[in-house]
């Protein structure tokens, strides 16, 4: 007797998704848990945590939003190697307007996710016809190539940087100014790319040719998509330039590029949820092998690898499955 | 100067082909972008070394047991990781990534840095070509470095196993339906590209020491040769590295060796705005750009 395993949607699912969903609390309920989870949690964690692991949960929304900028790319067809270009933009751009003209952090924040938004689309438009692999090797070596230059050209403080530059208020004002923006990032891209907008923006990843077939002009599109995601990218940038009060070429490192990919690769890609996941994810991990030194890259680098390899969906699309379905063994006849 | 320019920029070029050349194997073949092939590398060099100093064995059979250990490597990186994420590029980049910053980092902390960790030369002497003082090993390198680069062209055009290779690079699924065991050659790929890793570095690192770090510039070094020649093609790969090479000696010599590092950055660039398959990629034009 063979047997298989058939996965059939839970009879709360079938019922949440019509009407009946109004009438009883435990369908509210299982329609709103997972979307109030991530709210109650963010500002539960603000609270209760010791200052030490309130700053590392700055960190893990800074990356998290830069996880959620390279899934609203990826999911264009654009897959970016090189978040930190976006990411230095945005704090080169702050700490300038900062250091040289003096504004305060609430006038360069948005001006800088603007601005840096603009830029660095500016930067990739020649790229923009390119696909696939190609335009992920330029992404790649765009960010290498501004350290190299204002390493070699000694522009904007050159190897030392900008420090002793204004901070945010207080630490209330960061942590909570960075969770509303994450929030507000997540659900908003969300609704933005289950609408007809996003719907082409999928289908330029899916099969750009027939988009362009349905007479729609992609690379309108791609920069578009490339705005939002960069400009996310900026703020996050010039966010953590006002937290530590100091740009420098750090800001263009390996790290700004590699762990958004490996934090939506690790959370599952398309949902921008499993990106934030993800990050949630690998940056406290990162942070708890601390204490091994040497050792902790090791890890790091061995847990990828097990997720990757393991759970290849994503951690995400595993829950997400397991909370809308549940298998059972059949016979097969 | 100038002949000492063009003499070092041809070593250089060498070098930096030996060093792509494994990268380009794996990559050709089975179409895996290796990022722990620095990883490779430095393993490579590194068992050579353990071969030689704490064991005592003699020059050429330990660098045959480091070339071997890091073809198994290899294997076993492709048995245990990749095949079961295969066709997922970026899955595939960053296990392979993972991988390699482990093993590095591994390295690191084992204390492999010091100047104790230094690969013998085959000979100190030097002589001179024209006017240019040039020392053997360099010469050695070039030498290998062709040796290399023909064996390779030979081996894919002319045995049984070549062939293969070069079926499941062209069409996977056909060569599968043609009794190849898809699997099996593209572990032999990823194979052959540590075996050639740690050829290369257990001949061009003699040049300095084993520096844990030279992982990293080796992947960025040998992904930039591969994308200008074109990934996946021997004659572009020669073409990239003499371009790259020869662009960072002139780039050393006549301006500031700050800008040395800009060089295969600006090429890889100027190339994937202008031909984005490389200078010999063989990929259609609708496949790179729309």
């Amino acid at each position: 007797m063979q047997r298989r395993k058939e996965r059939v949607d839970r009879g709360i699912k079938v019922r949440s998704s019509d009407v009946f969903a109004l009438s009883s609390w435990r369908e509210m309920l299982y329609l709103s848990a997972p979307r109030l989870l991530p709210i109650v949690g963010l500002l539960l964690l603000s609270v209760v945590l010791s200052y030490y692991w309130q700053r590392v949960l700055l960190s893990v929304s800074v990356f998290a939003l830069l996880a959620i900028s390279w899934d609203i790319l990826a999911q264009s067809g654009m897959v970016s190697l090189g978040q930190a270009l976006f990411f230095g933009t945005g704090a080169y751009l702050a700490g300038n307007m900062n250091h040289y003209l003096g504004w305060p952090p609430y006038v360069t924040l948005p001006l800088a996710a603007i601005f840096g938004g603009l830029l660095c689309t500016l930067f990739l438009i020649p790229v923009l016809r390119l696909r696939g692999i190609y335009f992920s090797m330029v992404t790649l070596v765009l960010p290498l190539m501004l350290v190299r230059i204002i390493e070699a050209t000694r522009i904007f403080g050159g190897t030392e940087g900008l420090s002793g530059l204004d901070p945010l208020p207080n630490r209330w004002v960061e942590i909570y100014l960075i969770i509303a923006v994450l929030l507000a990032a997540l659900f908003g891209f969300r609704r933005l790319m289950n609408s007809d907008y996003g719907l082409v923006l999928k289908g330029i990843s899916d099969n750009d040719r027939s988009v362009m077939n349905a007479g729609i002009n992609i690379y309108w599109f791609k920069t578009q998509a490339l705005f939002i995601a960069s400009a996310l990218g900026a703020f996050a940038g010039a966010f953590m330039t006002h937290v530590y009060m100091f740009v420098g070429m750090p800001v263009f490192a390996m790290d700004y590029s590699i762990l958004p990919i490996a934090a939506a690769v690790v959370g599952g890609m398309g949902t921008l949820a499993g990106s934030m996941l993800g990050a949630f994810i690998l940056v406290p991990l990162s942070e708890i092998l601390r204490g091994l030194g040497g050792l902790r890259i090791v890890f790091y680098g061995l847990f990828l690898v097990i997720f990757t390899v393991a759970i290849p969906e994503g951690i995400f699309h595993y829950i997400q499955r397991k909370y809308h379905q549940f298998e059972r063994w059949v016979e097969v006849k | 100067m100038l002949t000492n320019a063009i003499i070092y920029g041809f070593v250089n070029s060498v070098i930096l082909m030996l060093v792509a050349l494994g990268f380009n194997v794996t990559f050709g073949i089975s179409g895996i972008a290796n990022f722990a092939y620095g990883a490779l590398y430095i393993l490579g060099a590194l068992s050579c070394w353990v071969f030689l100093n704490p064991i005592g064995l003699p020059y050429f059979l330990a660098v045959i047991l480091a070339v071997a250990v890091t073809a198994i490597a290899g294997a076993l990186l492709y048995r245990f990781v990749l095949q079961r994420i295969r066709g997922m590029v970026l899955s595939e980049v960053i296990a392979t990534f993972g991988i390699g910053l482990a093993l590095l980092e591994l390295f690191k902390y084992m204390g492999f840095i010091g100047f104790e960790y230094s690969l013998p030369v085959i000979s100190d002497t030097s002589i001179e070509i024209g006017t240019v003082v040039i020392d053997l090993q360099r010469i050695f390198i070039v030498i290998i470095g062709v040796t290399m680069a023909a064996f390779i062209w030979f081996f894919t055009h002319h045995t049984r196993t070549g062939l293969r290779f070069r079926g499941i690079a062209q069409e996977e699924r056909t060569a599968l339906s043609l009794g190849i065991n898809t699997d099996r050659v593209a572990m032999l790929s990823v194979s052959f590209g540590g075996a050639y890793a740690a050829i290369a570095a257990i001949f061009i690192l003699p040049l300095g020491t084993i520096n844990v770090e030279q992982g990293y510039s080796v992947l960025i070094n040998a992904l930039a040769v591969c994308i200008v020649g074109g990934l996946g093609s021997t004659g572009g790969l020669v073409l990239g590295s003499l371009l790259i090479g020869y662009g960072q000696t002139f780039t050393a010599t006549y301006l500031e060796s700050h800008w040395v590092m800009l060089v295969p950055l600006i090429a890889i660039l100027v190339i994937l705005v202008i031909k984005p398959s490389g200078i010999f990629g063989k990929q259609k034009e609708l496949e790179e750009r729309i």
